[in-house]
């Protein structure tokens, strides 16, 4: 267990800093959930719900960032405390991200309104979303309990959602060129997935984050190493 | 094997030379024990801190450095203290030498009441005998260098007592580096002084590694952060971690000195 900081106002600031994200991430997971839900079942309410949401953690992303500079100016936070506050910046950075592009695929629906859609095309989004809300839930999961094997787990994982994308994509074209009528829809989904795609990646920054949190060191891919590098390219050292 | 890894630390510069080395040092007031084994090695042009709670031996290890604390009697040290390959704790070392290679500033001004020129010039004449341009041209070097002179030029004739604080400490500064020592210890330099004379006298340190190797005492994290090379964490008599500053401000790897610098301490 941490000991304590003898200035008890720094520790509740510090505690508050981590409450403010834990609220950002149960309302952008909501969100998430909310516009992939709103997409699935052409549900125009919903998707309004999620535009009006989409501000809330807006403004919540200020809060913890004027919350973040104020103890950088007041503070002046060393090490632990530094990543602390450092990493709920970042962190808040990348849910306001994930935020927007959830809105953007409420818009989608509002947009997609009255449109026929065949239930089969919808099946590689619903995929997909599953993927990254779980993407989502596990990193903030690991960010709350500091847990970077957790965090290093999603980061690795990412790759699974870009490679349903990818087979997403070409799905879709095939649809758009069997039928041109589908064009407009298929476009909006391709939107949609590409959303999910990069809430995906918002969730591996996020994990990156985690692991410099709790280690205090970037995370770096092996294969980027220097002497990974010499070895694919046969030089020797 | 595992995809993902962590950046190693940098490797440190093995150009750098060792100046001082304390190797097993033990210190006594009396009975008490006031430092345990101490291993501990200052870089030539480097800086180093040592930082750590009140009454954690920080002061006591500067004095030994420069042997103030033979002038008491009861005080002992054990061990050794390496400096340029000659252990100054033999009882052969002229003290006196020592401390014009071995200069120190302390944590408040202690200008003698005399000219400002004097203060330099008295410190200087102990050691080297100059003519009057010589030593008017030692001492105007000096205040220069301790970023003094521009202040003091038109009354380097009046009582030193007569400068602001920050102005006091830059004198003596400028009084410790013009007997042209090899390292400079400073117990805390700024604790007595404002933010724009502490700035001035982190400048100053800034500048004068180029030329010194300096151990500075500062409770005061940030300025240690700043113009640390190496920082060293006392605790209770005993050196708890001691390494690159960066490394020890970011990720020090004993808990006591993470709560230190994190103002944890229970």
């Amino acid at each position: 267990m941490m000991t304590q900081h003898i200035v008890a106002s720094y520790e509740n600031e510090l505690r508050e800093l981590g409450r403010k994200i834990a609220e950002m991430g149960g309302q952008v997971e909501r969100l998430v959930s909310d516009s992939t839900t709103a997409l699935l079942r052409r549900d125009v309410a919903l998707a309004e719900r999620v535009i009006i949401g989409d501000r809330k953690v807006n403004a919540l992303q200020h809060e913890i960032e004027n919350a973040a500079v104020t103890m950088l100016a007041l503070r002046q936070p060393i090490a632990d405390d530094l990543r602390e506050v450092i990493s709920s910046i970042r962190v808040a950075i990348d849910l306001e991200r994930i935020a927007d592009h959830a809105k953007n695929t409420a818009k989608r629906v509002l947009a997609i309104d009255g449109e026929f859609m065949a239930q089969k095309q919808l099946r590689g989004v619903e995929h997909m979303s599953e993927l990254a809300i779980e993407q989502l839930t596990a990193v903030l999961d690991a960010y709350t309990s500091r847990d970077d094997q957790k965090a290093l787990a999603v980061w690795r994982r990412d790759g699974d959602i870009d490679a349903i994308y990818t087979s997403l994509f070409r799905e879709l074209l095939t649809y758009m060129m069997e039928d041109p009528r589908s064009i407009t829809l298929c476009t909006h989904l391709l939107f949609a997935a590409k959303n999910l795609e990069r809430i995906g990646d918002h969730a591996q920054n996020i994990a990156e984050t985690v692991h410099y949190l709790v280690v205090g060191e970037p995370v770096v891919e092996e294969s980027l190493l220097p002497d990974n590098l010499n070895k694919k390219f046969g030089l020797s050292r | 094997m595992n995809a993902i890894t962590t950046l190693r630390a940098p490797v440190e510069n093995p150009a750098t030379r060792e100046k001082v080395a304390i190797r097993d040092l033990s210190f006594f007031y009396g009975d008490n024990k006031a430092l345990e084994n101490i291993h501990l090695t200052a870089y030539e042009r480097q800086v180093t801190a040592l930082i750590g709670p009140s009454g954690c031996g920080k002061s006591t290890l500067l004095r030994i450095l420069n042997r103030i604390y033979a002038l008491y009697p009861n005080q002992r040290a054990e061990g050794e203290v390496w400096l340029d390959g000659e252990n100054i704790l033999d009882a052969g070392q002229d003290p006196n030498l020592l401390r014009a290679k071995v200069g120190m500033v302390f944590q408040k001004p202690t200008p003698f009441p005399m000219t400002i020129y004097e203060n330099i010039a008295f410190g200087v004449r102990l050691y080297e005998n100059l003519s009057r341009s010589e030593m008017d041209e030692r001492v105007e070097r000096a205040l220069t260098r301790a970023a003094l002179w521009d202040e003091v030029k038109d009354r380097v004739g009046t009582s030193a007592l007569g400068l602001s604080g920050g102005q006091q400490q830059r004198l003596c500064i400028a009084r410790t580096i013009a007997v042209k020592p090899e390292v400079i210890l400073l117990d805390e330099p700024t604790s007595a002084l404002d933010p724009i004379s502490t700035a001035k006298v982190e400048q100053l340190i800034d500048e004068l590694k180029r030329d010194f190797t300096i151990i500075i005492v500062t409770h005061n994290m940030q300025q240690a952060a700043r113009v640390a090379d190496r920082t060293a964490f006392f605790y209770l008599g005993k050196l708890i971690e001691e390494g690159q500053t960066s490394q020890m401000f970011s990720n020090p790897k004993d808990k006591r000195t993470l709560d230190y610098i994190t103002g944890r301490f229970g």
